[in-house]
């Protein structure tokens, strides 16, 4: 399959899932707003395990830093929620810059449970934050979500209610938030930084012995995940309009179950965190009235998948068939050609 | 002017001086041979060059200039290029692409120039057919290939090769001293480490004795070859 048939497809996609607003129950698309969110912290997490080597187990700490900042630039800044998603991916990543000083000094297990303290020293911080609710939290303004630029629009547009017209907002923008972050991983990986990235990845020595620089690639991926994560947690803060140090910074809620989604879709690969979250959203459908057997039966799927497939359910597509349509390579040339 | 130069140069780990105050330099276009037993320091020294390791003492210089305090990634650009003596393939690459990593970094070869680039030197190194192949299922002497190959695609002035030979057999051996030979005669200057002496001595014009971090000797390689404290250490005889 050429790029191009694979771009094809991808805008179809895309285009198909912007419909659900129109066509779909308010239920269903904020069942998919959820979604659409978790791949967005997925995407930003294979890039920064899969790619750059980074493995985070605290990318928590800019998804709430996100929905903080949004929540300040609302409350105590007066601005349109929108903006104030836009602000929470600037705070986060230039939150992330100190917090890159001091994890990009500890390697593997180390740099994991390294991001892991700082996510919850970021939790009890903000929980000390006293003008937006302190440790119980706080809520949006009421009618804040509703007034969101662009919300009276698409109210009369599709003839439904304020509260509807905000879920269907927030659903497109965290559709228009996944389908940039997937271009913007493939254009990146495809890139000379990408392939510096991916040598890094492989074998770092040598990659300095060639020119490359490891601590900037990372720096820079680590900046840019920080910012993708934040913007997330901000959109995700409005459509849930409610915030507290322990949703905001749940490790559960923003991290492990996003471990768990690339790492079964097949991590280091681009189509991985799609395929993890299709799974993830179907098991959750399916199990949804069995209450905690739901997670006991996640968890063994996630082991089995770990034990039999390392590179996970898409990994394991490639390696069997051959067939990879998101090629990331560059095939050499042919001579003559 | 000298290519490249050490000047005092000293390492130590722990109490153990892997490094004991070497001073040698290179001409343009030279080709030095580093011989000496296992642990004499020779990869250390190395690693000294390129930037892995920082000197305790002593300084390098490339082109007259002090780079003792710059990292592998700034000697690299400036024409420093390695190969391991471990091959450090980028194993999830393809051969091609491991190249071009080289030549798009090191090489700081732009997109469009790039892929020529690397398809001659992988012509040259005898891989032009496994171009596309992943690094990492290669055998020893693709492996031993591809890090000649990768080290020529950043465009080096200098090119150190630690023990490129070892394992190989006396053919596979005598086409990788041929490619070795062309890359000297194009004027790129080498220090090589080698165990295989007649593979070396074919294509150095000096050789380097090192024993215990100590330079013991360095000149013609019959004249070095035949000194008697050469043949002590080195090849291990009676006195």
């Amino acid at each position: 399959m050429k790029n191009s048939h694979s771009l094809l497809l991808f805008v179809v996609l895309v285009a198909g899932l912007a419909l659900v607003p129109v066509l779909g129950s308010r239920a269903l698309v904020q069942d998919l707003f959820m979604v659409l969110c978790l791949l967005v912290l997925a995407l930003n997490w294979n890039m920064l395990a899969g790619f750059a080597g980074l493995v985070s187990v605290g990318q928590q700490a800019f998804v709430g830093i996100g929905g903080y900042a949004m929540f300040a630039a609302v409350i105590l800044g007066g601005l349109d929620p929108l903006a104030g998603v836009l602000i929470g991916g600037v705070v986060a990543m230039v939150l992330s810059v100190p917090v890159a000083f001091f994890a990009f000094r500890l390697n593997g297990a180390y740099f994991a449970i390294g991001t892991w303290a700082v996510a919850d020293i970021a939790r009890l911080g903000f929980g000390q934050w006293k003008a937006l609710g302190g440790g119980t939290g706080t809520s949006l303004p009421k009618g804040a979500a509703r007034d969101m630029i662009g919300a009276d629009a698409v109210k009369e547009m599709l003839g439904i209610s304020a509260a509807a017209a905000t879920d269907a907002m927030t659903y497109w923008l965290a559709l228009a938030l996944v389908a940039v972050m997937m271009l913007a991983s493939w254009l990146f990986l495809r890139s000379r930084m990408g392939l510096g990235l991916q040598a890094v990845r492989d074998n770092p020595v040598a990659a300095r012995s060639v020119g490359v620089d490891p601590l900037r690639l990372k720096a820079l991926v680590f900046l840019l995940t920080a910012f993708g994560t934040g913007i997330c947690g901000g959109l995700i803060f409005i459509q849930i309009g409610r915030i507290s140090p322990d949703a905001a910074f749940s490790l559960l809620d923003w991290t492990a179950f996003v471990i768990f989604i690339v790492v079964i879709g097949g991590i280091g690969t681009l189509p991985g965190p799609v395929i993890g979250v299709l799974v993830f959203y179907g098991l959750e459908q399916l199990l949804a009235d069995y209450g905690t057997v739901y997670l006991i039966v996640l968890g063994c799927l996630g082991i089995a998948i770990m034990l039999f497939a390392r590179r996970g359910l898409w990994g394991a597509f490639i390696e069997r068939t051959g067939f990879d349509p998101l090629p990331l390579g560059h095939a050499a040339p042919r001579p003559g050609a | 002017m000298a290519i490249l130069s050490l000047q005092g140069v000293s390492k130590s780990f722990g109490a153990l001086k892997v490094t004991d105050d070497v001073s040698f330099s290179l001409e343009p276009g030279e080709a030095l041979g580093i011989i000496g037993p296992n642990g004499a320091g020779k990869s250390t020294l190395f690693n000294l060059i390129t930037g892995n390791l920082r000197p305790d003492a002593g300084l390098v210089r490339l082109d007259g200039r002090d780079v003792t305090g710059e990292t592998p990634m700034q000697r690299c650009a400036s024409g420093i290029g390695r190969s391991f003596q471990i091959p450090q393939p980028f194993d999830h690459l393809s051969v091609y692409e491991n190249l071009l990593v080289a030549a798009r970094f090191g090489g700081a070869m732009t997109a469009a120039e790039a892929p020529a680039a690397c398809m001659d030197v992988l012509a040259r190194t005898g891989l032009a057919h496994l171009a596309d192949r992943k690094a990492g299922g290669l055998p020893l002497l693709n492996r031993k290939r591809l890090e000649l190959a990768r080290a020529m695609a950043t465009k080096p002035r200098v090119i150190l090769l630690d023990e490129i030979a070892g394992g190989l057999t006396d053919a596979e051996c005598g086409e990788l001293v041929a490619t070795i030979r062309a890359i000297h005669s194009e004027g790129t200057a080498i220090i090589w480490i080698e165990h295989v002496l007649h593979a070396l001595t074919s294509v150095v014009t000096r050789l380097m004795v090192l024993n215990f971090g100590k330079m013991l000797m360095i000149g013609a390689p019959e004249e070095v070859m035949a000194a008697r404290e050469v043949r002590e250490i080195y090849l291990g005889l009676d006195a």
